[in-house]
């Protein structure tokens, strides 16, 4: 690994953790408003999704400009996307509805959103699994590829989660659908256009 | 003289109360700007506009903990000036509340207009602490100044043909910047059944926390009617019409299967995409149980005898 390498993963770090060190921050100066837990919930929800539409970047990005180097932040990248989903997740539960088991249930089972916002952080688990140093090794390239592809699942069932829950004002997660529609898209046709080059080849 | 009158501190050295109140938000909010580049709404008017008479004082909250004028002034949902519920004190600071006039017409034998200063005359002020419930399942304890809509209703003289009463707020995308969206059918329209808007509890209010109202919760005059959900509870009132037809308020408009007319605050019946029985009081941390009708079921529980709630929600 080269010393660019390892800088730039810890700049890139740092800008990760700064937007649950901003909530701690302003926890602790001017206070999270009048709503606090869903200021977290929002907060931490919106950078798990920014983060993993980021991820997904990545890779159409190296193709477009022909640079490498960004595809090293691809792990560290997913892993705080799941972080971030795993804290949204956490604040739903404790802070949100205070362990309160059988209101989540119920809302997991009567509301297609949250139900939906349970599956994309469960299908983000194979990926984070999968970045767990040894176990590309063990499952060899093709398998490993499969196991990271539940990604692609979780970053629709994130923008239909959110869709889902705004109240009316339906901009800004259109707006993810529209980014996550040219990401997906990009991938879909960069796919289609090999496999008619491999049966022509 | 070593005490000094108060006549002896020049008027320079007095700090704004305005000032005074937002100082420690404000140096806490400079220091979370140069740690983290975030500026909070300093600018909603927290406290310190022109006080109001208040004749008479009714606390109609079981006893339970007045909201902090800081929440109460800082978390709101005034989509004519925004969809997010930060920022709207600064959105709504220019908003011209005088000259301001309110319509009165429809079925009833005095139809005219008032001028807003004529209003706040009419009648003797009232404080009402009531609880507030807005259906996103959120909810506080407000102090609302102002005088029973029922008594302004009797002072018109609604005929026979009178059944519902509607009520239109200020439409001027000018001074209103999220009119320019139609994210809802503007104007915003509300509207009460007579024997609902004449009920004792129904409020026009014209102030809170024992000052005249700030422009973000609703300035001049709004409606406050404590057992429904807050979006009955229509704000920057301009015009107010006897009809015979129930009104079909804006949000029935832009979410039929999710907001009816009613709109009674009810744990029973529960919002297609979220439930109803629990909300989260605004300053609390753990949610509370939602109370039937907002906890004005002994007074307003009569007047839905026999009906349906859940098909009339």
């Amino acid at each position: 690994m080269e010393r660019s390498d390892t800088r730039h993963k810890i700049v890139f770090g740092i800008l990760c953790l700064m937007p649950v060190s901003w909530l701690v921050v302003l926890a602790f100066t001017v206070g999270l408003g009048a709503n606090p837990v869903e200021k977290i919930i929002h907060t931490t929800g919106d950078w798990a999704l920014n983060l993993l539409l980021f991820t997904l970047a990545i890779t159409p990005f190296c193709r477009l400009t022909g640079w490498s180097w960004p595809a090293r932040l691809l792990k560290l990248s997913g892993l705080f996307s799941f972080f971030y989903a795993g804290l949204h997740f956490i604040a739903y539960v404790v802070l949100d509805q205070g362990l309160f088991w059988p209101a989540i249930l119920d809302d997991i089972v009567r509301h297609k959103r949250i139900a939906v916002g349970l599956a994309s952080l469960l299908l983000l688990v194979p990926p984070a699994v999968g970045s767990i140093g040894g176990v590309k090794r063990r499952l060899g390239d093709k398998r490993w590829r499969y196991l990271q592809s539940t990604v692609y699942a979780a970053a629709v069932g994130g923008v239909v989660h959110y869709l889902w829950l705004v109240k009316l004002d339906t901009r800004r997660p259109l707006a993810y659908a529209a980014v996550l529609f040219i990401l997906l898209g990009y991938r879909a046709l960069a796919y289609l256009l090999k496999q008619r080059k491999d049966h022509q080849g | 003289m070593i005490i000094k009158k108060e006549t002896d501190i020049p008027p320079s050295e007095i700090t704004d109360q305005e000032l005074y109140l937002n100082r420690r938000q404000f140096i806490a909010a400079t220091t979370a700007f140069v740690v983290t580049g975030a500026v909070p709404d300093v600018f909603a008017r927290e406290g310190g506009g022109p006080k109001l008479p208040v004749a008479k004082r009714g606390a109609f909250a079981g006893g339970e903990k007045t909201t902090s004028i800081s929440n109460a002034t800082q978390y709101i949902n005034f989509y004519e000036f925004s969809t997010s519920k930060d920022g709207i004190g600064k959105l709504s600071k220019n908003l011209r509340t005088r000259p301001w006039t309110v319509a009165v017409e429809g079925h009833i034998n005095k139809p005219r207009v008032y001028d807003i200063d004529e209003i706040m005359k009419l009648f003797p002020l009232e404080e009402r602490i009531y609880r507030f419930r807005c259906v996103e399942a959120w909810s506080m304890v407000l102090p609302w100044v102002g005088f029973p809509l029922g008594d302004f209703i009797k002072r018109c003289e609604p005929t026979s043909k009178a059944k519902f009463v509607e009520f239109v707020t200020l439409d001027d995308p000018k001074q209103m910047p999220g009119q320019n969206r139609g994210v809802l059918d503007w104007p915003y329209v509300e509207g009460l059944r007579l024997d609902e808007a004449v009920h004792p509890l129904a409020l026009l209010s014209v102030g809170m926390y024992g000052e005249v109202l700030p422009n973000q919760n609703g300035a001049p005059l709004r409606l406050v009617v404590p057992w429904k959900y807050g979006f009955k509870s229509i704000k920057s009132i301009v015009r107010i019409r006897f009809v015979e037809k129930m009104p079909r308020s804006a949000w029935m408009k832009a979410s039929p299967r999710e907001y009816g007319f009613y709109a009674n605050v009810n744990p029973e019946v529960n919002h297609p995409r979220w439930s109803q029985a629990r909300e989260r009081r605004i300053g609390e941390f753990g949610k509370r149980k939602t109370l039937m009708f907002n906890g004005y079921g002994k007074q307003v529980a009569n007047l839905y005898a026999g009906m349906d709630l859940r098909k009339n929600f």
